[in-house]
């Protein structure tokens, strides 16, 4: 476990909900996600950018690249004319706009008097016009985690992006269908100071944008970006943290990967690495390899290149975080500027083909010494060479620190680079979209149809229901608090169904059972069946494992031989039982209880209920000693 | 609340909160500033403070580059009008400026230089609803003059709600051995999905061709695969905002150009470079009309006109060609009053026929000709030119009825 403090750890999330409102943002489009094959109408475009502030080293070649980008879209009998872009957007969304105002009120943000759409430009083409439609709607909230405040910096509405549905070469295609849908977008400051606390953050804004009704639900409809920095670090933004603990593994892990490259560079230095900037063309070496990948280049005409990196030997290895090392970040920037399918390094070989002599070879040609690495690519002349300098280009950041980039987020929690962080936004008015005043009273009824509060709910949970505290702050504070109150209102049992939400559902995780697969109707199914007698509430766990499994309550019921039982089988199988231990019961009395219904519980368990069984035990041998 | 200016550096302190931005024009009682994230914010002025923090700076002009002219290329002149086919954004400001001499162009669509070498003239910087006659008259004279002084091709940049008519007005006051090109941007300049640039691009193809007629060159598909080329007498504007908005109407287009490549792909045939000497008749009557007749309409308004001495109307009947029968009387009396009346149809596709019912007939009989399948906005620019050639009724009546610049087709096919 890390001394995050130590470390100095700093992290803040981005969170972007997409809202259910009746219609797109700037348009009366619903806002409904589409299957591509439903797509009536394809059509293309080119996109243009101007000034300098690309983020790329080189502006007129970053143009040229753009202009060569050809965008195909899919439209859809749900989307218009202003969604590709041929005519021009309709003012906002007032039901939005209302949303998002409720958002800040509740993260006790100041909305600002007047709220202003402005094009902001984006040329990656998941935008038609080129730009994203973005209004600031509040800054300077706050919320309360276990270890304090953590502010809420802004709060914006926005306009969601096109889904990308594929890309090859030059030609990105994407769906029409997201294009407009209403997204709140919430940054907090980068006030966290753990991975656990990131977590609380998260599962908290997620919770309360959930209070909403006009809150999308359901698989992809909130996105989670993390950033992450620490003291001798950088500021580093993951996009694309899928689940709550993500979040918090993220968080961790990207602190170890930080650490890890500082110790890295710290051993670089001691070892006076350096880049050296020739690059060796080492195509003959490796002509006749048995590397699939390798052979592949050459006989396209491609080469074999690589440079040589005084220093680096066994650092590029290095795991820097789980299943990645030095040269997973060389091989990504690689495939980044170049295209290139990945890098080799001397760390890894022989490996993939390439054998020893093959390496000493190489080796040789560099004139490497004991401490030095190299670094390799096959492919087209022109790519491997971008490759290469690419590779350069992160060999010299190694020796100076962690670079700031924008990362993507992987399913444990690693990351991978995506692009550099991203310059200072393009962004200019929207004057199609005449601005809105914010007035007083109307944030004023706004308040008053505020939903409630967490602690508020939590409280209200615990008079009403009858829940402890504990019970009542966990069910008020996660996202499954709907489907208890439904599921107790219809069924009852509420100390029963939030043990089994919050306990049980942890407990089954910790073995293995695929829980994230339980949703609400789930639950229902299963309190239902409890409320008539169809399962024990011994039987819970079990069954629950089996719909997590995938399999639908009946199934589930058959499955593990649960009927349920009535009383008048109870009684004959418990009758059964005291008359084979006649003896027993007549020499030890009512005490005999305990030692039969462990006998009653293996007959029986979870296909009666517990108490049931006790009861019916007390009476058949109350009867017996009666005899 | 005095004690800043726009660009201003200032410090808003409302409840509490802080903002810190540049002061940005308001058109309300509200302060609006730019913050560093480059959001707009509006604030109201009531318990708030507002401190100066930094002052305007002047900020630096963006760098011209200059355009030299290659060897071999044909020469084009741009005559701008006030359509913005380039514009600048300043994110600073977040203000959005339209440029017009052909150096600003040609910053903004550097692939026109491997087209042709350019020069430029600015006009006028109007929107193109505010033009009139005279407008079109110099636009005719600048033409003429860069004709006569060498250059090999004309493209005018316009705004895109009137070029249809300055498109007809052209193609009657000149005789042009080069071609002349009209283009606009259906979507405005400063968004990078404009089509300006692809625009412009086909419009320069076409400029450099051998297609010597008055043209409208814009997007053919919504896709940014074809522009097609209208002939300037046959084309209008269809729709409110698609990049499609311009059809050729009642004909196909001349041609279309792959924007890919820049080929040119005819479809009819066309007056080619050098077939026609250069000839300016730039007069123009301006007294003319554009009546667009509904059902219960009072004919009132031709006596409206010819009080004011108006010269011409042309009637945008209904179907074939009819107005009501009530009209007809008051039409007489004008004619007969020596005005011109030309029948063109509201539905904008198809032939005018007054030989088919007794109202069409009558109307002929009270000395309205048919304007056969041209669109009512081109005859009435047609009118004006006539008008403006010849005083007489008559010889006007026989200009309308020929076929100038393709403005009329004797054969309506699909």
């Amino acid at each position: 476990m890390m001394d995050y403090e130590k470390l100095g750890l700093k992290s803040g999330l981005e969170i972007h909900q997409q809202l259910a409102t009746v219609h797109k943002l700037y348009c009366c489009c619903p806002p409904r996600v589409r299957d591509v094959k439903d797509s009536c109408f394809e059509f293309f475009r080119y996109l243009r950018a101007r000034e300098s502030e690309l983020g790329e080293v080189d502006r007129a070649a970053a143009e040229q690249a753009m202009a060569r980008k050809k965008f195909i879209y899919k439209a859809y009998d749900t989307t218009c004319l202003i969604e590709n872009d041929e005519e021009p957007p309709r003012p906002l969304n007032g039901e939005a706009l209302s949303v998002a105002l409720k958002a800040a009120l509740m993260l006790n943000m100041a909305p600002v008097d007047e709220v202003f759409t402005m094009r902001k430009i984006v040329v990656d083409g998941s935008n038609t016009t080129g730009f994203q439609r973005t209004c600031f709607v509040a800054s300077g909230g706050y919320l309360e985690t276990a270890l304090g405040k953590v502010g809420v910096d802004t709060l914006c509405l926005e306009e969601d992006a096109a889904s990308k549905i594929e890309a090859k070469g030059d030609t990105i295609v994407y769906s029409l269908d997201r294009l407009g849908i209403p997204l709140i977008e919430i940054a907090t400051a980068p006030d966290i100071h753990t991975p656990a606390q990131a977590r609380e953050v998260a599962l908290y804004i997620g919770t309360l944008l959930r209070s909403l009704p006009e809150v999308k639900r359901g698989l992809g409809t909130i996105r989670q970006d993390v950033n992450v920095s620490i003291a001798k670090g950088a500021r580093v933004e993951i996009k694309g943290v899928q689940t709550l603990d993500l979040v918090e593994q993220t968080v961790e892990i990207e602190a170890l990967r930080q650490v890890n490259l500082l110790a890295i560079r710290d051993e670089l230095l001691a070892r006076n690495a350096r880049i050296d900037d020739e690059v060796f063309d080492i195509t003959e070496i490796v002509k006749n390899t048995g590397s699939k990948v390798v052979k592949k280049a050459m006989s396209a005409g491609g080469v074999a290149l690589a440079v040589k990196l005084p220093g680096f030997r066994g650092l590029v290895g290095k795991e820097i975080q789980p299943g990645r090392r030095l040269g997973s970040e060389f091989s990504d920037r690689a495939k980044r500027a170049a295209g290139v399918g990945g890098i080799f390094h001397i760390d890894e070989l022989p490996n993939y083909g390439i054998t020893q002599e093959e390496t000493d070879a190489i080796a040789q040609k560099l004139g490497l010494g004991t401490n030095d690495a190299f670094v390799m690519v096959a492919d087209a002349k022109v790519k491997s060479a971008r490759a290469m300098d690419a590779v350069k280009i992160r060999a010299r950041e190694a020796l100076v620190g962690i670079p700031e980039e924008t990362r993507g987020a992987l399913p444990n929690g690693s990351t991978e680079y995506m692009r550099p962080l991203p310059g200072r936004a393009r962004m200019y008015p929207e004057t199609d979209v005449p601005s809105v005043d914010i007035t007083r009273e109307y944030l004023e009824k706004l308040k008053k149809e505020l939903p409630e509060t967490l602690p508020e709910k939590a409280k209200r949970l615990q008079g009403q229901y009858g829940l402890n505290e504990e019970l009542a702050k966990g069910i008020a504070y996660s996202p499954s608090s709907y489907g208890f109150e439904e599921i107790v209102k219809a069924y009852g049992n509420a100390t029963l169904v939030a043990r089994t939400m919050l306990g049980t559902t942890v407990e089954l995780r910790r073995e293995g059972v695929p829980v994230e697969n339980l949703a609400e109707e789930h639950y229902k199914d299963l309190f239902k069946y409890v409320a008539e007698s169809k399962i024990a509430k011994e039987a819970i766990p079990k069954v629950l494992a089996e719909m997590a499994r995938g399999a639908d309550i009946d199934v589930a019921v058959s499955k593990l031989g649960l009927g349920g039982v009535g009383e008048d089988e109870v009684r004959k199988v418990i009758h059964e039982i005291v008359e084979s231990r006649k003896d027993f019961v007549k020499e030890k009395g009512e005490a005999s209880q305990s030692g039969l219904m462990g006998m009653a519980m293996a007959g029986l368990r979870g296909k009666a209920d517990g108490k049931l069984i006790s009861r019916i035990l007390k009476e058949e041998i109350q009867a017996t000693l009666k005899k | 609340m005095a004690g800043y200016n726009e660009g201003d550096l200032v410090k808003v302190v409302k409840d509490g909160h802080e903002y810190t931005g540049v002061v940005m024009p308001s058109r309300t009682d509200k302060i609006t500033l730019k913050l560093k994230n480059g959001y707009n914010v509006g604030l109201s002025l009531d318990g708030t403070s507002v401190e100066l923090v930094e002052p305007a700076q002047a900020l630096p002009k963006p760098e011209r580059k200059k355009h030299p002219h290659k060897p071999g290329l044909p020469a084009i002149s741009i005559l701008s009008t006030g359509g913005t086919i380039a514009s600048r954004v300043d994110y600073r400001t977040g203000a959005v400026s339209s440029q017009f001499t052909a150096d600003d162009i040609l910053d903004a669509i550097p692939e026109l230089t491997d087209i042709a070498n350019f020069n430029g003239k600015v006009l006028s910087m109007i929107f193109s609803e505010d033009m009139d006659t005279a407008t079109w008259q110099n636009l005719a004279r600048a033409a003429y003059e860069e004709i006569k002084n060498g250059a090999d091709g004309i493209i005018v940049t316009h705004g895109t709600d009137t070029m249809s008519y300055t498109a007809a007005a052209l193609s009657f006051m000149i005789q042009t051995p080069v071609p002349i090109v009209l283009v606009g941007a259906q979507r405005s300049s400063d968004r990078p999905s404009s089509d300006n640039a692809m625009n412009m691009i086909c419009a320069a193809a076409v400029a450099t061709s051998d297609i010597a007629e008055v043209s409208v060159v814009m997007h053919g598909e919504t896709s940014d695969d074809v522009c097609s080329v209208h002939r300037g007498t046959k084309v209008r504007k269809l729709h409110t905002s698609m990049r499609t908005a311009f059809q050729s109407v009642n004909v196909s287009p001349i041609a279309t150009v792959d924007y890919a490549t820049r080929t040119i792909t005819k479809i009819t045939n066309y007056t080619k470079r050098g077939e026609r000497e250069l000839k300016l008749m730039d007069k123009m009557e301006g007294r003319c009309a554009l009546i667009k007749f509904y059902p219960g309409m009072s004919p009132d308004i031709i006596d409206y006109y010819r009080e004011k001495g108006y010269r011409g109307i042309v009637l945008e009947g209904t179907g074939l060609g009819h107005v009501s029968t009530k009209w007809l009387p008051v039409i007489k009396k004008a004619a007969d009053s020596g005005m011109a009346f030309v029948m063109a149809s509201q539905c904008i596709n198809g032939r005018i026929c007054d030989r088919v019912y007794s109202t069409g007939i009558d109307l002929l009989k009270a000395g309205v000709i048919e304007g056969e399948d041209m669109l009512p906005e081109v005859a009435l620019v047609k009118l004006m030119w006539a008008l403006g050639q010849s005083a007489e009724v008559e010889t006007v009546k026989r200009m309308m009825k020929a076929d100038y610049s393709g403005e009329i087709h004797w054969r309506s096919t699909l």
